[in-house]
């Protein structure tokens, strides 16, 4: 390997090749949109402009990075302790009943007691149905990866049920729960309009941003400043030296998959008690999945997370204006691009090291 | 009948002139399905190109591919002045009612759901007066007594369409069997050919010789299964009988492209607010009668089914409508 000639600088591992890898995303996502016959500049432009050119553009950004957040450090927590949590979605989707049962059943109580508590009951439906797949692999063995695919299948058929004979009112033809008003996160654009009298554009982005910034602080608390996230932090390193050690790899794997479903289960505080105000069918659209490519690429370390759930916000937003400004780029080549940085980011981010470190010494004349 | 509501379109638009069309910017947000679905989407992308053939004039158009994106896209065209701006379906209602609240001057339309607000138009259609009269050509041009429905995504609205199938049947073969099933209870359902041909093949072992899709994309399974074990099919939305000619009974046409085109063609000047129910009297909904489907229709049967359209129009048949209180009179 490149590598043993030396070492090279820490900017260059965390500034300069991830760099080099989005442009090359960027510029083989340029080819395609030449391909269909459009200016990738331009395009590039749109989706950037779209993106950070205007505060409607930062509310959406932040808005779909708060639920990348949240789904990103549900993936890593479990990754640290060597299980593959895809489940992140159904997760995140049964949460969504226990927040609109508590939002819809408890309305009658004040918000400050409410919503503490639609978000604890959104995080334990979370924690519970990642719970199970933890049970069955730390006492049965049954893979965790398999369990949380069906389990993501199992949540969609029975949410979907609930939500079309439990929460739907008579009559109504979107599946979808009535209006929950108690359990209600005030947007930011509401809370400019209360508190401060400023009109600002209107955009999702609402509270759970910080509860966002909390979950992240919290993971790295959890890992890296205590006991337990030492025993995960050695069982997925090393489970044979993890047990020597004293750990009980059942217990923490146990544990591990229910702080993960919490953590997905804060989802559903950004989606609906945040912005669709109603349990809607569907409502997670992907985002549990999109937190495995956020943990990937953020190396499972929170502050990684923040920023990959920003780059991946950055994308759904710019993505999005890009196909509304130009139809010919659709929603399935803004899901090309999307991937193309997945790719370069994520799976191949260390094609281009060995030139780097190549081309740096030789720079450097060792 | 549909060149009939075309000419009263046009007819509409001549009275009133032209000079708001220069205006116009009409819009259309499709739903998760997306504009190629070959079903209730399509059918509404139809209507817009049409209108776009017809009168040259552009219009803005979104697929949504998230929740979050049903504001955002409709808020998008307010923001740009496109007017009127239309809405496929009744998930959006929620954001359509939200931003036509804060653009009054704007003129809306969503299909499938009402919104009561008087910059709103709200279109819907009875699709169990058409799902009836196609059950009663399948009770008549069933041997067995046996028909099959296969709906989509579980929701009341297929429900409707399977409770209006199922009534014709019964007035054409009162002892007869309906085997109903849905295909699931999320939006993959809309999109799922094999698992629809899979049903299907299902009902055509418990004896259905007719089996009527009202699944969107599912149903293109549907119809195949039923030509590959000899049965017939019926269609939804669009005129299906193309798809497998002489095994298609009919088609259950619901007609949201002329509902699209309608109401870009009429613009901001011929917009008219308020519920617009779209039933058989409107020629919204009905059955599809082709070269395709001809030999398999008998005389008998197109009397029998044009004399119970005029039953209830007139409203001496009364097809019950699943969603007005979630019960269907017949199983």
């Amino acid at each position: 390997m490149m590598q043993s000639r030396g070492e090279l600088p820490h900017w260059v591992d965390v500034g300069l090749i991830p760099l080099i890898n989005l442009t090359v995303a960027l510029a083989v996502s340029g080819l395609i949109v030449i391909i269909i016959g459009e200016n990738p500049v331009e395009a590039m432009w749109i989706m950037l402009k779209g993106a950070v050119g205007s505060l409607k553009g930062w509310g959406y950004l932040l808005y779909y990075a708060t639920t990348f957040v949240f789904t990103g450090l549900a993936v890593a927590v479990a990754f640290h302790a060597g299980l593959f949590n895809i489940g992140g979605e159904g997760q995140a989707y049964m949460a969504g009943v226990g927040a609109a049962t508590v939002g819809l059943g408890l309305e009658f109580l004040p918000w400050p007691i409410l919503i503490p508590l639609a978000i604890l009951a959104s995080m334990a439906m979370g924690a519970f149905w990642a719970w199970i797949p933890g049970v069955l692999q730390a006492k049965r063995g049954s893979h965790i990866v398999i369990t949380t695919i069906m389990f993501n299948f199992i949540a969609a058929s029975l949410v979907g049920y609930l939500i079309n004979y439990w929460f739907r009112p008579v009559g109504k033809m979107a599946v979808e729960s009535r209006e929950i008003t108690g359990a209600y996160i005030m947007s930011a654009r509401e809370v400019a309009r209360e508190f401060f009298g400023v009109r600002i554009a209107s955009s999702p982005l609402n509270f759970s941003v910080f509860l966002a910034l909390i979950a992240a602080w919290a993971v790295w608390y959890l890992l890296w400043r205590t006991k337990l996230g030492y025993e995960i932090r050695a069982l997925g390193a090393n489970p044979a030296a993890a047990v020597y050690a004293g750990i009980r790899p059942d217990r923490i794997i146990i544990i591990a998959m229910v702080i993960s479903g919490a953590l997905a289960g804060l989802v559903p505080v950004n989606e609906i008690l945040g912005v669709q105000h109603r349990l809607v069918l569907g409502y997670v659209g992907g985002a549990g999945f999109v937190g495995i490519a956020v943990a990937l690429m953020g190396r499972s370390h929170p502050v990684g997370i923040l920023l990959a759930a920003m780059l991946f916000g950055l994308l759904y937003q710019g993505g999005s204006e890009l196909s509304f400004a130009k139809p010919e780029i659709n929603r399935d080549m803004v899901v090309v691009i999307q991937g193309l940085v997945i790719l370069f980011m994520g799976a191949l981010e260390y094609a281009f090291r060995p030139w780097v470190a190549a081309l740096f010494f030789k720079v450097e004349g060792k | 009948m549909l060149r009939r509501t075309l000419l009263a379109a046009a007819a509409a638009l001549a009275i009133s002139g032209t000079a708001a069309l220069a205006e116009d910017k009409p819009a259309i947000v499709f739903d998760i399905g997306g504009k190629f679905d070959k079903s209730f989407n399509e059918s509404m992308f139809n209507g817009a190109e049409k209108f776009k053939a017809e009168t040259g004039v552009a219009y803005g158009e979104f697929e949504i591919a998230n929740e979050a994106q049903r504001e955002q896209a409709i808020r998008n065209f307010a923001d740009q002045g496109y007017s009127p701006i239309i809405a496929a379906g009744f998930a959006q209602a929620a954001a359509v009612e939200k931003v036509a609240k804060e653009y009054p001057d704007l003129k809306f339309a969503i299909v499938d759901m009402v919104v009561d607000l008087p910059n709103v138009q709200s279109i819907v259609f009875k699709e169990h007066e058409g799902s009836y009269l196609v059950g009663l050509m399948a009770g008549m041009a069933s041997k067995s007594g046996k028909v099959g429905f296969v709906g989509g995504m579980d929701i009341p609205l297929i429900r409707k369409f399977g409770c209006g199938y199922a009534q014709g049947v019964k007035a054409a073969k009162a002892d007869a069997t309906v085997i109903q099933n849905m295909t699931g209870d999320t939006g993959a359902a809309w999109n799922d050919p094999v698992k629809g041909g899979e049903i299907t093949k299902g009902q055509m072992a418990q004896g259905a010789d007719v089996v009527y899709a009202a699944a969107g994309a599912t149903g293109l399974g549907v119809l195949q299964a039923a030509a590959d074990g000899g049965a017939l099919s019926i269609g939804v939305d669009a005129n299906q009988n193309y798809l497998h000619p002489g095994k298609v009974l009919t088609s259950m046409l619901k007609r949201v492209d002329v509902a699209v085109f309608n109401v870009m063609k009429g613009g901001n000047a011929n917009f008219k607010p308020g519920i617009q129910v779209l039933g058989l009297a409107e020629d919204g909904v009905g059955y599809a009668m082709d070269d395709n489907n001809k030999p398999l229709v008998s005389a008998d049967m197109l009397a029998a089914v044009e004399k119970a359209k005029a039953d209830i129009i007139a409203g001496t048949i009364k097809v019950h409508d699943y969603t007005a209180d979630n019960t269907c009179p017949v199983q």
